[in-house]
């Protein structure tokens, strides 16, 4: 692939996607699929070839993520030959979309009207507050063909690169971006590419962690699902910056939507030679290979994945050496979250000054954050770093559903912890949320109203824990088990005071003590709910009252979840 | 002196073996394919039972024993066969807040299976999942690998007595 190539395919494609009249966009990420959207465009495709002339310039196509989940299957109609003409082309939204809509969906678009019952209004803050760089292809193109990628500015990152920078160069635009780790630790990006790079070796490996396994958190999913080429190209990237010739995209195995739609980009990318020997006539050689995780949370660990990949039990091993070392098959390995790498592409085209431009002093970029629990515009958001809770939740989420009250807003899954309202104007940036308790984790915000009770909010993270613990070191395999006791006593008002100072304690040793980050941070939720619901926790005593005498809200059921699975 | 390596037979003649061998082989007989392989005799015969635990340990030259480890170390590996139907119900954070307990406890009561287990006539499996990334249409359930969000009792009443009765 040369880059004159490249343009020839972007422009070819384009000029077919001006010829289009009228297109009618079908959202196919998992969570509008499982509402049957794809039955829903196959429906609109056959009803559109069966109106015949009357549908002429109709076009159904299948894109990624649009973004409001809750408001699914969604599906949004716009005018490509129009926009290429520089007329005024409304695009309208359609939300909750049944098989019975399709047909007079293609009917108005055909004739050029609305179905005025299930427009989606996207003047909305939800649409206009968000600033969409990982997502900036998500809803606007099929994810299964390269072409429609190519045509949206895709592999022009990874061929300028390869064409007209050196690895230093793109080291030196990341760098200066600012960009940190998405995973959640929140490692400067630039920096640990810089590691991989200077470390002298005969193999290196570029590894993806696709792992997403925080419960409450789907942004890695949507991005996979929506714009697999991305990964793909900003893999690619990061290989000829540190000089590595082989990856893996380590990705579960629960996501069976995001593994085929990255099988079919592999090959894609190969037939178009962006993957293979001699990339754009240079001596750089890429491959990629996928590797299905088998549900095991720890293996977000860098060392445990990449035990995994190794074909081993995912267990972490002490840090130093650090996989930028010492990594996967004993060769400096480069380990990134798939939103780090989605971005990479963006900053290659943009320069790192462009994503440094956005966000506050410690933190660049933007950030995508998957609303879910109790809020109104469930679903994928991206907003620029710095933004405040208060505009996500009221704003963008556009608060929370049935008159229900605002309590807290749970971030960075179980090793992260619960903001209170009055912390709802702090801005999101790894160090306030940080100072405040929890972290910024991979990305998932649950938000819970008056009649979660906090204490059982610790206990359900407190048992992903004990459940995910690899057993290896004793502080996280038996602390987890003896708090999550405790918690259990606490929720059964059972608890004595005695019992709560003993689960403070347990939670600075785990904390202190623990190998890797799972045990590290597994007090979190208990930490950060004791420090702004304390009184829940009084009032879960043996005779406690809460605080301020509010009567501190029921558990809401006594099965909870399930002991772990007897095989 | 040459020692010469002979590949251990399949425990049985079912084809599907065929499948199995082709994975180890696409990954050049390596322990690192450990996994993949698993994953290939998950998806062709429903779980993992001795003779195939044992098969692929002689095969990739893995000890038995780590073979087990894996197998066990991992959710998604499951010893024992499954009913004809599975029934997978979320657990994650959003699921959790937005209704999985009580739609957990209503299975266990109305069925008396609980997590893990099988109907007695082996026709539906319940299962739990650690988040399926449905967040947005929580309380999320998967029967027989079809995605269904906002499940209602009545909803999962309804498919899981379809089931019984086929």
């Amino acid at each position: 692939m040369t880059p004159e190539e490249l343009i020839q395919i972007a422009e070819e494609r384009r000029g077919q996607q001006a010829a289009v009249g009228k297109r009618i966009n079908v959202c196919a990420a998992a969570s509008c699929m499982s509402r049957h959207s794809d039955k829903i465009a196959e429906e609109m495709s056959s009803h559109a070839e069966s109106l015949g002339d009357k549908a002429e310039g109709v076009e159904v196509r299948c894109v990624g993520c649009m973004g409001l989940c809750s408001a699914g299957p969604l599906v949004e109609v716009d005018h490509p030959a129009d926009e290429a003409a520089g007329n005024d082309a409304p695009k309208t939204m359609y939300r909750g979309v049944s098989m019975d809509d399709a047909d007079r969906i293609v009917e108005a678009a055909a004739g050029g009207t609305t179905v005025e019952q299930l427009v989606q209004p996207t003047d909305i803050p939800y649409f206009s507050r968000q600033k969409r760089i990982v997502t900036e292809n998500s809803g606007y193109i099929d994810p299964e063909s390269i072409e429609d990628y190519i045509a949206a500015d895709g592999y022009s990152g990874l061929v300028t690169a390869l064409t007209e920078m050196s690895p230093n160069d793109v080291l030196h635009e990341v760098t200066i971006s600012g960009l940190r780790g998405r995973g959640g630790g929140g490692f400067p990006t630039g920096l640990k590419w810089s590691t991989v790079a200077k470390t002298d070796a005969d193999k290196k490996y570029v590894v993806c962690n696709a792992d997403e396994g925080d419960p409450g958190a789907f942004m890695d999913r949507a991005v996979l699902e929506s714009d697999p080429h991305r990964i793909i190209e900003g893999m690619t990237i990061a290989g000829y910056a540190v000089g590595a010739s082989k990856a893996y995209i380590y990705v579960r195995a629960e996501y069976p939507l995001a593994i085929a739609r990255l099988k079919k980009a592999i090959r894609q990318a190969q037939k178009y030679e962006l993957l293979g020997t001699n990339l754009c006539d240079t001596p750089f050689n890429f491959e990629i290979e996928l590797r299905l995780g088998a549900g095991a949370f720890v293996c977000g660990e860098e060392t445990a994945l990449i035990a995994s990949i190794e074909g081993r039990r995912g267990v972490p091993r002490p840090r130093p050496p650090f996989p930028a070392s010492y990594g996967l098959y004993g060769k400096p390995t480069l380990i990134n979250n798939v939103e780090t790498l989605a971005t990479i592409p963006w900053i290659v085209r943009n320069g790192g000054d462009a994503l440094a431009s956005i966000g506050t002093a410690k933190s660049k970029g933007t950030k995508v954050f998957a609303l879910a629990g109790k809020i109104v515009n469930n679903g994928l958001i991206e907003v620029p770093m710095g933004i405040s809770l208060r505009e996500i939740v009221y704003d963008i989420g556009d608060g929370i559903p049935d008159g229900g009250t605002f309590k807290a807003v749970q971030t960075g899954g179980p090793s992260g912890g619960c903001v209170p309202g009055n912390l709802l104007d702090m801005p999101v940036d790894y160090e306030s949320l940080q100072e405040a308790g929890t972290i910024m984790g991979s990305g998932g915000m649950i938000i819970m109203d008056e009649a979660s009770n906090m204490v059982d909010v610790a206990r359900f993270f407190m048992e992903f824990c004990k459940d995910e613990s690899c057993g290896k070191c004793t502080p996280c395999r038996v602390g987890t088990a003896q708090m999550l006791d405790l918690l259990e006593k606490l929720c059964a008002k059972s608890a004595t005071e005695k019992d709560l100072e003993l689960l403070k304690e347990l939670c600075d040793v785990v904390k202190a003590c623990s190998l890797c980050g799972l045990g590290q941070t597994a007090p979190n939720p208990v930490l950060s709910t004791l420090r702004y619901f304390e009184d829940e926790y009084m009032g879960s005593l043996v005779g406690g009252v809460s605080g301020d005498g509010r009567p501190v809200p029921d558990v809401e059921t006594k099965a909870g979840a399930p002991d772990r699975i007897e095989r | 002196m040459i020692a010469t390596i002979t590949k251990p037979e399949a425990p049985s003649d079912d084809k599907r073996w065929k499948i199995v061998q082709a994975t180890m082989r696409r990954n050049g007989y390596s322990r690192n394919a450990l996994i993949e392989t698993l994953h290939t005799v998950q998806n062709s015969f429903g779980y993992l039972d001795e003779p195939a635990l044992r098969y692929v340990a002689a095969s990739l030259r893995v000890p038995l024993s780590n073979v087990y480890g894996v197998a066990t170390f991992y959710h998604l590996f499951t010893l024992k066969p499954q009913g004809e139907h599975t029934c997978v119900l979320c657990t994650g954070t959003a699921c959790y807040i937005k209704g999985t307990p009580e739609l957990l406890q209503h299975v266990e009561e109305r069925y008396g299976i609980r997590d893990g287990e099988t109907t007695e006539d082996g026709k539906v499996s319940l299962l739990t999942a650690r988040c399926i990334g449905a967040c947005s249409m929580a309380p999320a359930v998967v029967f027989d690998g079809e995605m269904e969000g906002e499940v209602t009792q009545e909803q999962l009443d309804e498919q899981v007595e379809a089931w019984m009765a086929s």
